[in-house]
């Protein structure tokens, strides 16, 4: 990955808004924005964010590079719509959050310990192998990531929402052994790995 | 209204704000026949309900004086009020309009003593003070109206408040029964000034114009700041009559956004630095006003008048475009979120009265009535040049005053080029 980082920051050098638009899922759109704040001023989540998206935007065009690919900002994105819907020039700019985190991730920038990129590659990982999220797997999987007792105290803080689910039927709890996902799931890892090559193909990535 | 005479060499204007009446005033005066129609009951227009004018803060009384000595006295100016033009037909030098003219149940006997007024006890908004006052249902327009005759609103019609302003006249100038008429004029030309309309602000959901009592338009704050107007000159909070010391101003309210206006109004900044010193001239040292901004549009001459609304201590200025308003419902104080753009800081910011400045939009569909070009906002673009329907003024585009003025005159002068084409081919 780190080669990957390397000849991208060499292909783009002193041209960080060039790199977004061509690698950058909707990168094309971070000229235009105005710089009018709506956005910031819009997130529920904005008083968490390092870097609001109207300062990431202007940090890209300033070629701020390791501090955007490396910051926790994106990450913070719940995909409310709320910027995209009161936006005056109508970007994206949800997509465009997630589009900045997925780079990242992929040039290895992204900060190895983000909560939400760990779930992401957790829930990535579980539905790539059967087809179908396996929800016990995953949940279980979530609480226990960072060690044994941390496990068991996330657990037991949550386990009334679990029993509630049980009830009324929303979690299967021998899903570990039942689970039984699609079924053609060698087509299915076919079928993702070929995606994979056609947007490596596409953006650029040799490694 | 059947002596209205019209021929292929009159030109019709319609609309009797600020741009037609200089359009029918000048056109006029070149020695064409006029016909000037207005959809309301009085000419004036949006600008004699405005307080001041930037940048000279003068008062629009005086240049609608002006234009109204001008017009009143020139014999080839026909004026027709609370005319409505449905259709317009034919081409250059020939076209046939369609024209509603609504009663206004009183005669060319008023004096405007105002008895009729007096004597009618049902009430309706003033749409003069965009609804912030009630007026009675037998009504002068405005202070200023022309003609200076009484209206009486439809909604009274058949009730006993109609029969007795009828009974208190005594030049006999109330007639109840009057009926809307349908004419066609003849036209050589037309100059098409129907204005603009304040865009509905109630549609810029986040900012709450229609749930918030203390979030306002500048419309409306022009109406709280002119004497004449609903609170006699005191800038007051409609939710409790405070005093409202400190005013937030949010530009770009509706313009320069896709989901709204895709254009710049133009007048809006200019509107609010102006209404910063009406601020000044109220409450004095008091006065606290804060512009939202997303970039000040004062062009050209106007940059003076920015740099000194900048000079005052008593406005600030937030680059950033307000993210939304919230009520504290206790003290009816609103309170604006955003985040700004000169260091990203997210701030709540509590005023007493919060105005929105917002954008102009064409105040008539003219695609539905006559074959124009418009631009993608509405506005009357110049047509292909055998053309005799020329936009002016706001109809035409976001304009001020005085490039409504311009943009009338440059109108009149093609439509009279079209009229002595048609005079001449005919010798």
């Amino acid at each position: 990955m780190g080669d990957i980082n390397r000849a991208m920051a060499e292909q783009y050098r002193n041209d960080f808004l060039k790199e977004v638009e061509a690698n950058v899922e909707e990168g094309q759109w971070v000229k235009m924005c105005m710089q009018c704040g709506v956005c910031s001023g819009s997130c529920p989540l904005g008083p968490a964010w390092e870097h609001p998206p109207q300062e990431i935007f202007m940090m890209i065009r300033a070629g701020r590079r390791d501090e955007v690919l490396k910051s926790e900002s994106m990450w913070m994105c719940t995909s409310c719509y709320n910027c995209i819907v009161r936006c005056p020039r109508e970007l994206p700019i949800t997509h465009i959050m997630h589009g900045l985190a997925n780079y990242a991730h992929r040039l290895g920038l992204a900060p190895k310990m983000n909560p939400t990129r760990r779930f992401a590659k957790k829930f990535w990982n579980n539905l790539a192998k059967s087809g179908r999220v396996n929800e016990i797997e995953l949940s279980v999987g979530l609480y226990f990531m960072d060690g044994f007792k941390t496990g068991i105290a996330r657990a037991w803080a949550m386990k009334d929402i679990g029993i509630g689910m049980l009830k009324a039927k929303r979690l299967n709890p021998f899903g570990f052994l039942t689970h039984k996902g699609c079924k053609d799931k060698k087509g299915i890892h076919k079928m993702l790995k070929k995606a994979r090559e056609i947007e490596d193909r596409r953006k650029g990535f040799t490694a | 209204m059947a002596d209205v005479v019209a021929t292929h060499e009159t030109i019709v204007v319609v609309g009797g704000g600020i741009s037609g009446m200089t359009a029918a005033v000048e056109a006029a005066e070149t020695g064409k026949n006029v016909i000037l129609l207005e959809r309301a009951p009085s000419l004036g227009g949006r600008v004699s309900q405005l307080y001041k004018y930037f940048p000279k803060l003068c008062h629009p009384t005086c240049g609608m004086e002006i234009n109204l000595r001008r017009l009143r006295g020139h014999k080839r100016i026909k004026v027709l009020t609370q005319a409505e033009v449905s259709k317009i037909e034919g081409h250059a030098g020939d076209y046939k309009l369609s024209v509603t003219l609504h009663p206004r149940y009183v005669n060319d006997n008023c004096t405007a003593c105002g008895e009729c007024g007096q004597a009618v006890s049902a009430e309706i908004p003033n749409p003069f003070d965009y609804g912030l006052s009630r007026m009675k249902a037998a009504y002068l327009p405005s202070l200023m109206a022309y003609p200076q005759r009484y209206v009486i609103d439809p909604s009274i019609l058949g009730t006993a408040d109609a029969e007795k302003a009828k009974a208190a006249c005594k030049y006999g100038a109330i007639d109840l029964d009057m009926k809307p008429e349908t004419i066609t004029l003849s036209a050589g030309a037309v100059v098409w000034a129907t204005g603009w309309r304040p865009y509905d602000a109630a549609k810029i959901q986040p900012y709450g114009y229609d749930r918030f009592a203390n979030v306002i338009t500048s419309v409306e704050f022009e109406r709280l700041s002119d004497p004449r107007g609903p609170t006699a000159g005191r800038v007051v909070r409609p939710s409790d009559g405070k005093e409202a010391k400190n005013v937030a101003f949010i530009q770009c309210a509706g313009s320069r956004d896709r989901n709204h206006l895709t254009h710049c109004s133009r007048i809006c900044c200019m509107a609010s630095l102006k209404q910063t010193t009406y601020m000044r001239e109220h409450f004095g040292d008091e006065a606290q006003s804060t512009i939202y901004y997303i970039d000040i549009r004062a062009i050209d001459r106007f940059e003076d008048f920015y740099q000194k609304v900048q000079a005052d201590p008593g406005v600030r200025f937030l680059k950033s475009k307000v993210a939304n308003i919230t009520e504290d419902e206790a003290t009816g104080d609103v309170i604006l979120h955003g985040v700004d753009t000169e260091g990203y800081h997210r701030y709540d910011n509590r005023h007493d009265l919060c105005v929105l400045a917002v954008g102009m939009e064409p105040s008539v569909d003219v695609r539905s009535i006559a074959d124009v070009r418009v631009d993608a906002s509405g506005f009357i673009e110049l047509g292909p040049t055998d053309g005799g329907i020329f936009g002016a003024g706001c109809a035409a585009n976001a304009l001020d005053v005085n490039r409504s003025v311009q943009s009338a005159t440059a109108s009149v002068l093609r439509a009279v080029q079209v009229v002595n084409r048609v005079a001449k081919a005919e010798g």
